[in-house]
């Protein structure tokens, strides 16, 4: 396949970060994300099963998203999401401006601009599980979606979430 | 004293976690030449390196925020593991039992768990072979080895027991091998 050439090319090239580890080639990467994300998937259903029995059943799609950044990201985070924006349409951005996984992390900016992308580049991987969790969680509510995460700055993180039939 | 100092995580979250991780391995790990018959052997393997890796790294966090110092004997480090060790980072004090061997002879002991918080909500697979084969918190071996070889002590850990497995107690049999003198690494430039 056309990423497993890239990851062959990656391989040969010996790409190798500022901090002396190999450089994480595409097929890796994904093969990680499907991996996390899996058993995040797994966690934040189970999480919800638990947790959400006591509580009245959410109703609307805004509902279910503020059970995952009120109750779900305390039980595993230990605080609120800081942020929710939707469009009303089914999309959802959640921030979290110190995401717990990422608030230790240190970029060596002696190194420069390459540094910081790298920092975030392996912070990304960070994510995978946390995507899958509320992925997870959400199906447990009832609601089928994709959730992308990104970092711009560490230790902030943005979960984006597409409700199934969601319009831009 | 660490009660205040630490970050804790709520245990369900744990506990799934953990969960989720075994039976994904148990999925992963497969006899070969199978599809689907799970090679339970190395989960175990894969389950004690994986505590290994979390040990070498967890004594520096242990002796940082537990304050103690050298112990004077295997059976004070028995101790410590059990009363200190177990109860920063689980958060249960599992007892120390059946001691064999005397100071300067292979010496052992068990850690008897009266709760296991990875052990909740558990069920094994329905397969005929997990409940003689799987030893569900294999993890804990491979920490414990890890965070001993740092300060010095080789060590064997197994389990012998399991409630999972329908045994009464769940028993970690912990063997000191040999404490480990300083030396040089092989091929250190």
């Amino acid at each position: 396949s056309a990423s497993g050439a890239t990851g062959a090319e990656a391989a040969q090239a010996g790409s190798i970060t500022s901090l002396g580890f190999p450089a994480m080639d595409e097929s890796t990467r994904e093969g990680v994300f499907f991996r996390l994300d899996g058993l995040g998937y797994r966690v934040g259903q189970g999480l919800v099963e638990r947790f959400s029995a006591n509580k009245p059943r959410p109703t609307t799609p805004l509902d279910a998203i503020k059970f995952i950044c009120k109750d779900l990201w305390i039980l595993v985070f230990r605080k609120q999401i800081d942020n929710l924006k939707t469009n009303h349409r089914g999309i959802f951005v959640l921030t979290d401006n110190r995401f717990q996984p990422l608030s230790r992390m240190s970029v060596d900016r002696r190194a420069g601009p390459k540094a910081a992308e790298e920092a975030i580049a392996r912070a990304q991987t960070y994510l995978y599980f946390p995507c899958g969790m509320i992925r997870g969680a959400l199906s447990g509510l009832g609601i089928e979606a994709t959730v992308e995460a990104s970092s711009i700055e560490m230790p902030m993180a943005t979960f984006q979430i597409k409700t199934k039939g969601a319009k831009p | 004293v660490w009660k205040s100092r630490v970050d804790k995580i709520n245990a369900e979250v744990l506990t799934l976690t953990y969960g989720t991780i075994v039976a994904q391995l148990c999925r992963d790990l497969t006899l070969p030449a199978t599809a689907n018959k799970t090679d339970y052997a190395a989960v175990n393997a894969e389950l004690d390196r994986m505590g290994y890796n979390i040990g070498l790294r967890l004594i520096e966090d242990f002796l940082a925020k537990s304050n103690t110092g050298t112990c004077s004997s295997f059976r004070e480090t028995a101790e410590v593991i059990s009363k200190v060790g177990f109860k920063m980072f689980l958060n249960v004090v599992p007892q120390v039992t059946n001691w064999q061997g005397v100071e300067g002879k292979p010496q052992a002991f068990g850690l008897v768990f009266e709760e296991n918080p990875l052990a909740e909500f558990v069920e094994y697979p329905d397969d005929g072979r997990a409940q003689d084969e799987l030893w569900y918190s294999n993890i804990l071996c491979g920490v414990i080895r890890g965070a001993l070889e740092m300060v010095q002590m080789q060590i064997e850990a197994h389990f012998v027991t399991d409630v999972l497995r329908g045994n009464d107690t769940t028993e970690m049999r912990v063997t000191l091998v040999r404490y480990i003198e300083d030396e040089m690494p092989p091929d250190d430039e």
